[in-house]
C-alpha cells in the first residue's frame, strides 16, 4: 500500500506517479488521502491498480481510466469516470451530473444517487446506480447498461440509440424516442449479472427495461450484432 | 463559469468569523472567474439607523465632498452620523428617516458615486480583480455577520467593470448573485423599467436581481418570488439571494451550473463546487447534497 497526499504532494505527482504503473506493477494498492474536492483526481490510468480516494473530489475523478480500480468514500463532482473505457470506478456517496459521460467501456458503480445526465452519451460503458438519477440521464445514449434500483427524473433515454435502461422505480418522463419494452429471460440475467458486479442486493424481476424505439435515428436490423 | 459563495450562520458563535470563512471559500473559487469578485455581508443592525454602501473610482476627492454634503444637508447629530470608508467603497450609517434624503443627494449631486447596497443590515463591496486582492482590499477577513455571499465573476453577458461585478443589490437589504446568462434580460429589463424599476447597468445578473426585487415589493416572499422567476426569467442560472434575514438558492430546470449545498446545525453553506466547502467547521459530519433543479430552497433567521 503506497498512501500520497494531494495537499503534501500535488495532484500533478498523483496522477504522474499513478499513470507512469505498467500493467505488471507489483505496486497494486493506492490510497489517496486529502482529495479535498481537487479536479481530475486520479485521471488517465491505464494499469491493474487499486486505487481508494479518502474523501470527496471534484470534477472529472477517474475520467478516462483504463483497467484501474478506483474507489471514492465520498461523493464525486461532476463528470466522474467521464470516457472510461475500461476497470472500475465505485462511488460510495452521490455523484454531480454527467457521470460516466461517454464511457467506452467498464463499470461505473455510484451508491447514492446520480445528478442529472447521468450516462449521456454512453458508449458502452455499465452504470449501476443504488439511487435515483437526474433529468436528462441516458441522453443519446449508444451502447451499455444504465441500472437504476431507484427512480429516474424527467426525459429519460431522450435520443437513445442503442443503450439499455433498466430502472426499479418510477420514471418521471420518457424522452423522445425511448419507450418501454419486455424484459426477457436474457435481459434479467443479464441485469441480475450487472447487479452482482456491483454487489447491489436487488431483484432482476423488480426492473422495467427501456431502450429506443429507432424512429428517431437510422436504425438497420443488420448491424444489431454491433450492440 | 463564475464561482458562487453563501454562508447563513444558524450558530450565533460563528459569527466573528463570517468574513473569514466567506473570504477563503471565495478565494478558493478565484479560477471559477478571476475577472471581479465580490461580497455582500449582512451586518449588526442597529434600530433605526440605515446603512448606505458606496463606490467611487475616485474615492479620495468624492468621498469627503460626500460627507461634507450629507453633514451639511441633514439634521443629525455629528456622532450619529458615520463614514466609514474603505479603498473605493464608503459605507454610511445614518438615521433611517435621513435614508431617502441622502440616496437623493447623492444621485442627483455626486454623478462619480455609485451606490451598492442600502438597508438595516447589508454592506456590499465588489471589484474588478482577484478575490484575493478584492478580499484584502476592503478587509473583508474582519468583516462579521449573521450571513454573506460571495462571487468571482467570469465576465459573459457584460463588460468587465465595478458595476458589471456581483452581488447586485436592486432593494434594501436585498442581493443576489448568479452563475449562468440569462437569454431574455433585455425584454426583461424594458418590461421593469416600464415598471418603474430603476436598474443601472446592461448586465443580465442585475435583471434577475430587479425583478425579485419588483415582485417582493409586490408582496411576494422571497419563495414566491423566486417560484415566479422560473416562469419568467429565461435561460441559466444558479442564483443565490440574500435578504436580511435570510438566504435562498434557486437553480434553472436544465441545471448546467455546478452547485453544491451543506448543512449542520451551526450553519448552512453553499459552493460552485466542494472545494470551496472543505474549511468549514464539522464538514465531515454536515450534509452534504447537490440542489435539486428547479426547486427554491430558503433558510431563515
Amino acid at each position: 500500500m503506497t498512501t500520497i497526499d494531494i495537499t503534501e504532494q500535488g495532484l500533478r505527482y498523483l496522477n504522474e506517479t499513478l499513470q507512469q504503473q505498467s500493467t505488471g506493477t507489483n505496486q497494486k494498492e493506492w490510497d489517496i488521502i486529502n482529495p479535498r474536492g481537487s479536479h481530475a483526481i486520479a485521471v488517465g490510468l491505464d494499469a491493474p491498480i487499486q486505487v481508494t480516494v479518502n474523501g470527496s473530489t471534484g470534477y472529472y475523478c477517474g475520467g478516462m481510466n483504463k483497467q484501474a480500480s478506483i474507489t471514492i468514500k465520498g461523493s464525486a463532482g461532476p463528470g466522474v469516470a467521464e470516457n472510461m473505457s475500461s476497470g472500475m470506478v465505485v462511488v460510495e456517496g452521490d455523484a454531480s451530473q454527467y457521470a460516466g459521460a461517454t464511457g467506452r467501456g467498464g463499470t461505473l458503480v455510484i451508491r447514492g444517487n446520480a445528478a442529472s445526465r447521468c450516462g449521456i452519451s454512453m458508449k458502452g460503458i455499465d452504470i449501476i446506480v443504488a439511487g435515483n438519477i437526474g433529468h436528462m440521464s441516458a441522453f443519446m445514449a449508444q451502447k451499455g447498461n444504465l441500472v437504476v434500483l431507484g427512480d429516474a427524473g424527467e426525459a429519460l433515454g431522450d435520443s437513445l440509440y442503442e443503450a439499455r435502461l433498466f430502472v426499479r422505480g418510477s420514471v418521471k418522463s420518457l424522452g423522445a424516442d425511448c419507450i418501454e419494452k419486455d424484459m426477457t429471460e436474457a435481459h434479467i440475467k443479464q441485469l441480475a449479472e450487472l447487479l452482482e458486479r456491483a454487489d447491489m442486493d436487488a431483484d432482476p424481476a423488480q426492473f422495467r427495461r427501456y431502450g429506443s424505439a429507432r424512429q428517431l435515428y437510422h436504425f438497420d436490423v443488420d448491424n444489431v450484432s454491433a450492440y | 463559469m463564475c464561482g458562487i459563495v453563501g454562508l447563513f450562520l444558524k450558530d450565533d458563535a460563528l459569527k466573528p468569523q463570517l468574513g473569514e470563512m466567506l473570504s477563503a471559500m471565495l478565494i478558493t473559487m478565484t479560477d471559477r472567474g478571476p475577472d471581479s469578485a465580490g461580497i455582500a455581508i449582512y451586518g449588526d443592525e442597529t434600530a433605526g439607523q440605515t446603512k448606505i454602501t458606496v463606490q467611487s473610482g475616485t474615492p479620495d476627492s468624492d468621498f469627503p465632498a460626500l460627507e461634507k454634503h450629507i453633514q451639511d444637508q441633514t439634521h443629525l447629530a455629528k456622532d450619529k452620523l458615520s463614514f466609514t470608508m474603505r479603498d473605493t467603497h464608503a459605507v454610511i450609517v445614518a438615521a433611517e428617516t435621513d435614508k431617502d434624503h441622502i440616496l437623493t443627494l447623492i444621485i442627483n449631486n455626486h454623478p462619480n458615486i455609485r451606490v451598492m447596497s442600502q438597508g438595516q443590515s447589508i454592506e456590499i463591496y465588489k471589484e474588478v480583480g482577484l478575490p484575493k486582492n478584492v478580499v484584502e482590499r476592503f478587509a473583508l477577513t474582519q468583516a462579521t455577520g449573521s450571513h454573506g455571499i460571495g462571487h468571482t465573476r467570469m465576465a459573459t453577458e457584460s463588460a468587465v467593470t465595478t458595476l458589471g461585478a456581483h452581488p447586485f443589490s436592486t432593494g434594501s437589504d436585498q442581493c443576489l448573485v448568479h452563475n449562468g446568462s440569462l437569454s431574455n434580460h433585455n425584454m426583461m429589463r424594458r418590461k421593469l423599467r416600464a415598471e418603474g424599476v430603476n436598474i443601472q447597468t446592461e448586465n443580465d445578473s442585475e435583471v434577475a436581481a430587479a425583478y425579485l426585487s419588483a415582485r417582493m415589493s409586490e408582496g411576494e416572499t422571497l419563495g414566491e418570488a423566486l417560484t415566479s422567476g422560473l416562469n419568467d426569467l429565461d435561460g441559466f442560472f444558479t442564483f443565490v439571494v440574500g435578504t436580511k434575514t435570510g438566504f435562498g438558492v434557486l437553480r434553472d430546470p436544465i441545471a448546467c451550473k455546478p452547485a453544491v449545498m451543506a448543512e449542520t446545525d451551526a450553519y448552512v453553506a453553499f459552493g460552485s463546487e466542494y472545494r470551496a466547502l472543505v474549511n468549514l467547521p464539522d464538514i465531515d459530519q454536515a450534509r452534504v447534497w447537490e440542489p435539486e433543479p428547479a426547486e427554491v430552497y430558503f433558510w431563515s433567521h
